[in-house]
């Protein structure tokens, strides 16, 4: 921080040009006693405001682009805020509104939703702009998802530290001592800079952080004071990146994790959130086929092809999926292990029950980056689980060794072991797909559409696209999931990380965001209770042309919590018909063709029979291809 | 296990009941009590509940399963919620569930 007789001398200044009228002369002159230089009072009374403006000297907020632009950040979201309208202004004037661009937003909570889907396309964060008070209690939740997520966002927040630059009540409102302590639980680093050469190496230093495997969020506090006072410091200069190497698992627990799978006789690999590199999905793969074990992918992030002989396809929850058949299990980054092996009773009725869901005696491995990141206060890192092999490591990074090692270890009678296990793992596959097409057919015709007809449909219109899935496949019961042929990075992003809704639409908006410079046709089955939490955000995807198909999933309500609440309803024996109150979007209904059209994009629909779906599909995808944002109203069945 | 064993002894016994519900009853009954809400209004099913649609089971172990469900995310809907009668009732309307199309007679099942 400038010290303070510096600093008000700038301020003095810097009111100068702006403040006319004795009182605030008056204020000057006094405050101007004990620090000189000073100009005569007289003489700053008869000059017009004009004639007393400063010369322009560079503003604090245009070092802090010059050092955001050596990240090669694209874009900037955020609405506007007077504590950090100095970064705003040099964004969009001295930085020319490129690297980065500035994305005009109507709540930060879609802001930084917005840069979760974006990085979990681009696999780079980008920048959130917000207030160090009001606006990060806007953003809180969708930082928290992001953490939960492992998604690497920069959060710059506007605070004003000193109190001789608080302007009014406004300003006492929105500052505070330590701005990123509110979400301090679930970023991974934060600094408050007090000079411009501090900011420069902090905010350096926090996008290496950032993108350190665990990837996390991570906040820069831009002093109002440093970005609006003139430069002063000397010789300031930016320090290059340097981006560390992920961490890897240990060699020798890596070639124990090998010994465990080639011997075992049914290994089953379960992938969560493993691939955060397009590299991810081709050593999976190589790790599957080499030992032919079957895949069961979580669909947190695009693991695995889902058509691939050795992909389990989901038939129940892939969070869970069923592991009574491995003697071996390795989780690559896996959500919440404990789960992935006991099973608890939803419903509470006796006590929690508890049993587990793998065979006694079944190895169980992990190698995940997760624990180099555990925090005290929120329970994201889940129940403690007794594994035999935990290596802490990156997965991604570590499969090559393991791969490595698994190769060096398999025998020709292995090998030949192995080969029949991969192909009754293929055959039962076949099966699977089988039966899903089966109850796919299951209410094709009905009204509202079924989830499978509407995955069903707008396979149909895009599998000859390049095409991108950027939104959750679980609140339509993974149709899309079972139907379509997922293969590319790019094919699917996962969900939001701690089930915080409000995610859904402005995260698409920045995957498509991402997309758009590849030309890619992104799709978003958009849920209607998350569209509701910020649906402003539909007109940043139109005012930034932003092409993007959404297609509502509307069931017309908080449909998970109506399950609840009728669950709870019929286990207290009070009847169920009550369960609607408090969940449900109805008397009115909401229109959201009419919303989309509101803000400025196209809509259609209600649609309600499915015979009106592939037109409706056809016309929208033109207007996507336009490289416009539309959206298709869809009543649906609940899931 | 024992609940399997239970439906089927169940099953056994009523293989030559004859359903008695009022179908309509039982779709107002069917919307009024949220089983759409899992089951899906055609009764095919979804991440929550299981296909009701074309169901095997004879009314009695239908019954037997709404009482005492087997899965850990489905409620027991005792008698105080809904009477036998009334699943009677659901229970004819889900038998009016039409048999799905093909799938080999749906193209986009085949794509």
């Amino acid at each position: 921080m400038p010290d303070s007789k510096k600093t008000a001398v700038d301020r003095r200044r810097f009111l100068r040009g702006a403040v006319t009228g004795a009182a605030a002369l008056a204020a000057q002159a006094t405050t101007a006693k004990a620090q000189e230089p000073v100009a005569p009072a007289a003489e700053k009374a008869v000059k017009s405001a004009s004639e007393s403006a400063p010369a322009f000297e560079r503003p604090g907020s245009d070092f802090m682009v010059d050092v955001i632009k050596t990240l090669d950040i694209e874009y900037c979201a955020a609405n506007p805020g007077t504590s950090f309208r100095g970064l705003h202004e040099s964004v969009i004037n001295y930085g020319g509104n490129t690297m980065p661009e500035f994305l005009t937003c109507l709540h930060e909570e879609s802001s930084v939703a917005m840069a979760h889907g974006y990085a979990k396309i681009e696999g780079k964060p980008m920048m959130v702009m917000a207030h160090g008070t009001v606006g990060l209690q806007h953003a809180s939740m969708a930082i928290y998802n992001a953490y939960a997520d492992r998604v690497p966002l920069i959060v710059m927040l506007g605070n004003i530290l000193d109190i001789n630059y608080r302007r009014g009540s406004a300003d006492w409102y929105h500052s505070v001592q330590d701005a990123a302590a509110m979400v301090r639980d679930y970023i991974k680093w934060d600094d408050t800079p007090v000079t411009l050469a501090h900011f420069a190496e902090s905010t350096v230093r926090a996008y290496n952080i950032a993108m350190t495997p665990p990837f996390e969020p991570v906040v820069i506090v831009a002093d109002g004071v440093l970005q609006e006072e003139p430069i002063r410091e000397k010789n300031l200069r930016i320090p290059k990146l340097v981006v560390s190497a992920p961490p890897r698992g240990d060699s020798g627990a890596v070639a124990e994790a090998a010994k465990l799978l080639v011997d075992a006789e049914n290994p089953v690999i379960v992938a969560g959130r493993l691939a955060r590199t397009p590299h991810g999905i081709e050593l999976l793969t190589e790790l599957a086929e080499t030992l032919q074990a079957g895949v069961r992918d979580q669909r947190l992030r695009m693991n695995f092809p889902s058509h691939h002989p050795l992909n389990i396809p989901a038939v129940g929850d892939p969070i869970t999926p069923s592991l009574g058949d491995a003697d071996v299990v390795l989780g690559l980054e896996a959500q919440e292990l404990w789960s992935l092996t006991h099973k608890m009773t939803g419903l509470n009725k006796y006590g929690m029950e508890v049993t587990p869901t793998i065979r006694p005696g079944t190895k169980l491995i992990s190698i995940s980056a997760i624990e180099l990141n555990h925090k005290s206060n929120y329970q994201d890192f889940g129940r403690y689980v007794e594994v035999d092999l935990n290596i802490t490591g990156d997965a991604e990074a570590t499969l090559p060794e393991l791969i490595d090692a698994v190769k060096r270890l398999i025998t020709a009678d292995r090998k030949r072991a192995f080969e029949q296990r991969g192909m009754k793992i293929a055959d039962a596959n076949r099966k699977l797909h089988d039966r899903n097409r089966e109850l796919a057919a299951v209410a094709w015709d009905a009204s509202p559409v079924s989830t499978a007809r509407l995955a069903a449909e707008v396979w149909n219109q895009i599998k000859n696209e390049d095409w991108s899935l950027v939104s959750n496949d679980r609140y339509p019961s993974y149709w899309n999931t079972r139907l379509w042929n997922f293969t590319k990075p790019y094919h699917y992003i996962g969900a939001q990380g701690a089930a915080g809704i409000g995610y859904g639409a402005p995260a698409a908006v920045g995957a498509a965001l991402a997309n758009r410079k590849h030309g890619r046709l992104t799709v978003n089955i958009q849920p209607d209770g998350d569209m509701n939490y910020a649906p402003g955000v539909l007109w940043t995807a139109a005012h930034h042309k932003i092409p993007l198909l959404t297609i509502m999933h509307n069931n017309r309500a908080y449909h998970q919590e109506r399950m609840y609440i009728q669950m709870m309803a019929a286990k207290h024996d009070r009847g169920v018909e009550r369960a609607d109150i408090g969940t449900s979007f109805k008397d009115p209904f909401i229109n959201y063709a009419m919303m989309a059209k509101t803000y400025g994009m196209y809509g259609d629909g209600p649609i309600s029979d499915p015979k009106d779906l592939a037109p409706a599909l056809r016309r929208a995808i033109e207007v996507v291809k336009k490289g416009e944002p539309a959206l298709i109203d869809v009543v649906t069945q609940p899931r | 296990m024992k609940t399997a064993l239970l439906i089927l002894l169940l099953a056994a016994a009523a293989l030559a009941q004859t359903t008695a519900g009022s179908t309509d009853n039982g779709k107002r009954l069917f919307l009024r009590n949220g089983c759409y809400q899992c089951h899906g209004y055609a009764g095919q099913g979804g991440l929550n509940g299981v296909r009701l649609a074309q169901t095997k089971l004879p009314l009695v172990a239908f019954t037997a399963i709404v009482r005492n469900p087997p899965s850990s995310n489905m409620p027991p809907f005792r008698a105080k919620v809904m009477s036998d009668q009334e699943l009677a009732d659901v229970y004819a309307y889900i038998k009016t569930f039409p048999e799905p199309t093909p799938v080999k007679d749906i193209p986009l099942l085949n794509q």
